[in-house]
C-alpha cells in the first residue's frame, strides 16, 4: 500500500471517528469506547478489503459482495458511520441514530442498507456468519465473510460452539476479527473472566490465527488479504485501545456506554481534528 | 367419527419423508439437526441430500443462529431437535436472530409434551408453545396426524417467515384422509350444542373419542381443531364457540401460555365465555410409559370425558 493510500484511509478513519462522537453526543446515548476501538478495522474492511456495493441490493448482480456481520452490535455507531461514508445512505441520516422511528436503531437490524443480519445480543454473530459462509459454499459463490467480535463477547459460550464449527466445515471463506481492547463494562476482561491464552485457544480450535495492531490500517488490510488465501477459517486478533483517538476515553471502562456531554464532545472533536 | 388405534404411524417419519419430497423439488431446502437426526428423522433427508444436511452436533444455540445465517442468503433451513432443546435453550437466538429479521427458518421440534415418556421431566417440553407463541412474526403449528404434519411441512416450505412446528414422539392414528389440505384455518370436525372442545396435536384423537363417550351420556360436543396456534383464526373461533356457552381446551402442554391461554385471551376480550383449560397443570412431568402418562395427567378420552361431564354439572 503506498503512502497516499495509507493517508487516504487514515483520513477516513478520522472522519468516521468524528461522526461516531457526533452521533452518540446527539443521541445522548450509545457506545463510544468499543465503537472507537473498532473504527480502523471497519473502515479498512469497507474502504479497501471487502468487495462491497453501496447501492445496497441483494439482487444477483451484487451477489459477489463480501458479507459482513457486526457481532459486537453495540458498535453500531461505527458501522453506520462507515456505511454512510461509503454511500449506503446519506450522512444526514446519521444524526437520527437511536431516535424513535429511525432506521438507525440502537443495535443494527436488517432494515438498514448494508446489514445482512441483526445483532446486539452477544454471541450470535459468528454462528450467523458461519451460516452465511455455508450458504455461499453451497452456491459455489467465491465471496468472503467477515465478522467482528468483541473480546469480552468471547465469554459467551455460544461463540465457542461456532469456533468449533467453522473449521469442522472448512469454512475458509470466513474471517473472524476480534476487537481485543481488553475492557468490558464491569472491568478488564482479565479481571472479570479471562479469555487468555486467546491465540492458543483459537489455534487449538484449528483456526488460522493472525495477531495485529488493530489501529494499523496496513496491518489490517494485509491480515485480511492473508485470510482470503487461507485454507482454514482465519481469526485475526486485532489488538486495540478502547476509546482510541480521544485521550480521555482511551482505556476507560466508564466510556463503554456513556454519551459525551457538550464540552466532552467539543474536546473530542478538537482532538480528532 | 371413530379412531382406529390398531393402525398408528410415526408422525416423525412423516416429517422425514416430507422433507425428502421437498428436497427433490427445491434445492434451497437445507436441514440442520443437533445430534438427534435418527430420532427427529431428519436423517432420511441427510441420506438423500448429504451436501444439504448439517449435523450441528450437540449445540442447539449454534444450530439456530447458523440457520438464521443460511436463511439470510435465501436458503430455507429446517432445524430440528427435541422441543425441549429447540425452544428454551435457544429462545434468545430464535427471538433476535430469526424472528426479529423475519428470516425464513422452520423449526420443527419433535418430542413435544408429556408423551416423551420414560426420559422424564428434563426432556418433556410443556412450555414450548408458550415460548414460541409470544414471539412477533412467528407462526406456531401443532399438527395432529401424519397427513396434517406432511401438509404443514409443505406449507412451511412454500410460505415465507419463521415457523415453529411441534410434533409428538407418539405414533398417532390417522384422522385426516388423502384429500386434506393445510391452511391457517381452525376446523370444525364435529357439531354439538353443549360444549366446544378445542384442541390440536396428538390430543385430537383423544378428543374425538371423548366426544363419542360424551354422546353416550347425552352430551353433544362440538370439536374445534386448531392446528395453528398463531396466527389464531379468530373469526372461526368466535363464530363456532358462540354456539355453545362452554369451551374446553385440551392440550399436551402446560395450561399456562399455550392453546388454552390463547383461547382464553380471545374469548374474554370478545365474548366472555366459560373456558375450562385441560392440560398439564403448573408442574413438571415425570417418567412413565406414554399411555400411563396420558392417563395419569388426565389426557385420555375417558379421563377427558369424566372431567368435562363433572365441570358441566358444576357450572349448570
Amino acid at each position: 500500500m503506498d503512502r497516499d493510500e495509507i493517508k487516504r484511509l487514515e483520513n477516513i478513519c478520522k472522519q468516521n471517528r468524528c461522526e461516531i462522537i457526533k452521533m452518540i453526543h446527539c443521541a445522548q446515548s450509545g457506545h463510544p469506547g468499543g465503537g472507537l476501538s473498532a473504527t480502523d478495522i471497519l473502515t479498512v474492511l469497507y474502504e479497501k478489503s471487502m468487495k462491497n456495493f453501496p447501492e445496497w441490493d441483494k439482487s444477483p448482480s451484487h451477489n459477489e459482495r463480501d458479507r459482513f456481520v457486526l457481532s459486537k452490535g453495540h458498535a453500531s455507531a461505527t458501522l453506520y458511520a462507515v456505511l454512510a461514508q461509503r454511500g449506503y445512505f446519506s450522512k444526514d441520516e446519521l444524526m437520527s441514530f437511536r431516535r424513535l422511528g429511525s432506521r438507525l436503531q440502537g443495535h443494527p437490524n436488517t432494515h438498514i442498507p448494508g446489514v445482512e443480519v441483526p445483532t446486539g445480543s452477544l454471541g450470535q454473530g459468528l454462528s450467523m456468519a458461519c451460516g452465511i459462509a455455508m450458504a455461499l459454499k453451497l452456491d459455489k459463490n467465491p465471496a468472503n465473510v467477515f465478522v467482528l467480535l468483541g473480546d469480552g463477547e468471547l465469554q459467551e459460550g455460544s461463540c465457542w460452539e461456532a469456533f468449533m464449527h467453522a473449521p469442522h466445515r472448512r469454512l475458509n471463506n470466513l474471517t473472524a476479527i476480534i476487537d481485543r481492547n481488553h475492557l468490558q463494562i464491569d472491568g478488564t476482561v482479565e479481571q472479570i473472566k479471562d479469555i487468555n491464552p486467546l491465540d492458543a485457544k483459537l489455534k487449538a480450535f484449528n483456526w488460522n490465527v493472525i495477531e495485529i495492531d488493530g489501529h494499523d490500517v496496513v496491518a489490517i488490510y494485509e491480515a485480511c488479504e492473508n485470510a482470503k488465501k487461507s485454507d482454514k477459517p482465519t481469526a485475526i486478533i486485532a489488538n486495540t485501545v478502547k476509546g482510541k483517538g480521544v485521550s480521555f476515553m482511551e482505556n476507560q471502562c466508564g466510556w463503554h456506554g456513556k454519551a459525551p456531554c457538550d464540552a466532552d464532545c467539543q474536546l473530542a472533536l478538537a482532538e480528532l481534528a | 367419527m371413530n379412531i382406529d388405534r390398531t393402525k398408528t404411524k410415526s408422525i416423525r417419519a412423516a416429517y422425514g419423508k416430507a422433507l425428502v419430497e421437498l428436497g427433490k423439488i427445491n434445492e434451497n431446502i437445507v436441514v440442520l439437526d443437533a445430534d438427534l437426526a435418527c430420532s427427529t428423522q431428519t436423517a432420511i433427508f441427510g441420506k438423500e441430500f448429504p451436501e444439504r444436511f448439517f449435523n450441528m452436533g450437540i449445540a442447539e444455540q449454534d444450530m439456530m443462529t447458523t440457520a438464521a445465517g443460511l436463511a439470510s442468503q435465501g436458503k430455507i433451513p429446517f432445524a430440528s431437535t427435541f422441543a425441549m432443546f429447540a425452544t428454551g435453550r435457544t429462545y434468545d437466538q430464535i427471538r433476535n436472530s430469526i424472528c426479529y429479521p423475519q428470516f425464513n427458518v422452520k423449526i420443527v421440534a419433535t418430542h413435544g409434551g408429556i408423551t416423551v415418556g420414560e426420559d422424564g421431566a428434563s426432556h418433556q417440553a410443556l412450555e414450548d408453545v408458550a415460548l414460541m407463541r409470544n414471539l412477533p412474526n412467528m407462526t406456531v403449528i401443532v399438527p395432529a396426524d401424519c397427513k396434517e404434519c406432511e401438509e404443514a411441512i409443505k406449507y412451511a416450505a412454500s410460505h415465507q417467515g419463521p415457523m415453529y412446528i411441534r410434533i409428538a414422539r407418539t405414533n398417532v392414528p390417522d384422522i385426516f384422509d388423502e384429500s386434506y389440505k393445510f391452511d391457517l384455518k381452525a376446523k370444525v370436525l364435529r357439531q354439538g350444542k353443549d360444549v366446544t372442545i378445542v384442541t390440536n396435536g396428538e390430543t385430537l384423537a383423544e378428543v374425538i373419542e371423548c366426544a363419542n363417550i360424551l354422546e353416550n351420556s347425552g352430551i353433544e360436543a362440538q370439536i374445534l381443531h386448531i392446528p395453528v396456534v398463531k396466527p389464531l383464526d379468530n373469526d372461526t373461533i368466535l363464530e363456532q364457540t358462540k354456539k355453545t356457552n362452554f369451551v374446553v381446551t385440551v392440550e399436551n402442554h402446560s395450561i399456562i401460555g399455550g392453546l388454552g391461554s390463547a383461547l382464553s385471551e380471545i374469548l374474554s376480550e370478545n365474548m366472555p365465555t366459560f373456558v375450562y383449560r385441560i392440560g398439564i397443570n403448573d408442574e413438571f412431568g415425570q417418567s412413565g410409559e406414554q399411555r400411563q402418562l396420558m392417563e395419569f395427567y388426565g389426557l385420555t378420552a375417558e379421563k377427558l370425558a369424566q372431567k368435562i361431564e363433572k365441570k358441566l354439572r358444576e357450572i349448570k
